[in-house]
């Protein structure tokens, strides 16, 4: 099938980038939308024109690498879908298809449809962990904890760190990735001691890395490739009034 | 101490519950209103004074005008923050697709609202307070005919219709979306506090749109 592609193409962060028009003519519905890129980039490569350059790795939707906003959605037109598991079939012949790169003031884009999602590492960087003495792996039956416990911090911990979240967002919040860790670390017993100092310093640096605040309209949860429960938001604000209060 | 964003969220929530609070007692007391017109009469004017006399309701009136100017002040400086977070704009933008418009629109929402405020001061705060009434038979000053005359012309009845519509989907998302950064976070609750925003929400825009047809009727 034949699609029209608009891709924002800019050279490097301090550059002004724009919208380019492309046309590819063999596009097969079986492509993945990656595959598709990859087709149009081998038709630049001929032409001996700059390649299109976006994220990617893994290609099958578990690294959270392929971010980019289609047709004016993150991760395009299907909900909790990766850009990776996306395929052409979700278009017909002749659409015109929109890429641009997600869009945050916290994310700066590298150049075309690449964004540094730095300031998601240094949300964990600032407390996203626990801290453990090294040596020898404990008795694993040593801290006992329910299995649905166990869970329901494994659904928090199924985030991939996108950042489609904060693409949808009205606000480019990153609630609901930095909610995700805090609500993971809350339930399990290793996460106790740190608890309140972990939720304080994630949520400063949040701020600090120039997130918007989270209105819950709940589109990042419709957004997200792992489906992360916009109640752990909730939770997070759970987690900081209850820090502020007894222990800041 | 700097604010960080959840604080000033939860002042937006606290002003906003108290203020959802405010209306139960505001809706409750002007369904006096709806009463055939000579017994709203008397009765709503009784009901004015025995507001206008008390020292109580002087200060709750205070604490309610703190309350609406810091929900619009820190709405206003989030919006600004918004605006610093976002960046640059997307070209071709369908992310609405994926969330309630009146989610979205909360500030749309609550600008209509404080347009409303102040329309409403005028017409009733304003004359009773600032200006020289005329009596009802007990001796009250005649806040009923005040109203009667207030929803007189049918454009005036559609502006707070309109405007109490705009309550409404403000209330619809407001009320949960509280108790979401208060850290109501179990799903059982957040259930019930998704019906009771409803049922909140439909009883006081429902019972404020009613006052001013009944009483257009009732005259």
């Amino acid at each position: 099938m034949k699609i029209y592609l608009k891709i924002w193409r800019q050279d490097s962060p301090a550059t002004p980038g724009a919208m380019k028009n492309y046309e590819l003519d063999d596009v097969s519905a079986d492509m993945s939308f990656l595959e598709m890129m990859d087709l149009l980039n081998e038709s630049l490569i001929q032409k001996s024109e700059r390649v299109v350059e976006f994220d990617h790795d893994c290609r099958e939707g578990i690294c959270g690498q392929c971010g980019m906003m289609i047709n004016g959605r993150a991760h395009g037109p299907l909900t909790h879908t990766t850009t990776c598991q996306l395929h052409m079939r979700s278009f017909k012949d002749g659409d015109t298809i929109y890429i641009e790169p997600f869009r945050a003031a916290a994310f700066p884009i590298v150049r075309d449809l690449k964004v540094d999602r730095k300031a998601f590492d240094k949300i964990i960087q600032a407390s996203g962990f626990t801290s453990a003495s090294t040596g020898e792996a404990p008795e694993a039956n040593g801290i006992l904890i329910a299995h649905t416990i166990a869970e329901a911090a494994f659904d928090a911990a199924a985030c991939i760190g996108c950042g489609a979240c904060v693409a949808t967002c009205k606000n480019s919040s990153a609630e609901l990735f930095t909610s995700a860790k805090i609500t993971q670390l809350a339930l399990l017993p290793q996460g106790q001691v740190e608890r309140a100092d972990r939720v304080i310093a994630m949520v400063d640096q949040m701020d600090a890395e120039g997130f918007g605040h989270c209105t819950n309209t709940e589109a990042c949860e419709v957004e997200c490739p792992q489906e992360i429960s916009v109640l752990h938001i909730a939770r997070m604000n759970y987690e900081y009034n209850r820090a502020s209060i007894i222990s800041h | 101490m700097k604010q960080t964003t959840i604080q000033y969220k939860l002042v937006m929530a606290g002003t906003g519950l108290f203020l959802c609070f405010f209306l139960v007692i505001h809706l409750l007391g002007n369904l006096q209103l709806l009463l055939p017109a000579a017994e709203a009469q008397e009765q709503f004017n009784w009901y004015s004074h025995l507001l206008a006399g008390n020292m109580l309701i002087k200060i709750i009136s205070w604490v309610l005008f703190i309350a609406i100017i810091a929900h619009a002040v820190y709405a206003l400086i989030l919006a600004g923050k918004t605006k610093k977070a976002n960046g640059a704009k997307y070209v071709y933008d369908k992310r609405a697709n994926v969330s309630p418009w009146n989610s979205r629109n909360m500030g749309l929402l609550g600008t209509v609202i404080l347009i409303f405020l102040v329309i409403h001061l005028k017409d009733f705060w304003y004359v009773s307070d600032f200006t020289t009434m005329g009596l009802d038979k007990q001796g009250y000053k005649d806040m009923y005919s005040v109203v009667v005359l207030t929803f007189h012309q049918w454009w005036y009845i559609a502006i707070y219709e309109l405007s109490f519509i705009a309550l409404g989907f403000h209330l619809l998302h407001g009320f949960f979306s509280a108790a979401r950064t208060l850290g109501l976070y179990h799903p059982k609750y957040v259930k019930l506090v998704r019906y009771t925003g409803w049922l909140y929400t439909a009883f006081i825009t429902g019972g404020f749109m009613l006052i001013p047809i009944v009483v257009y009727l009732n005259n």
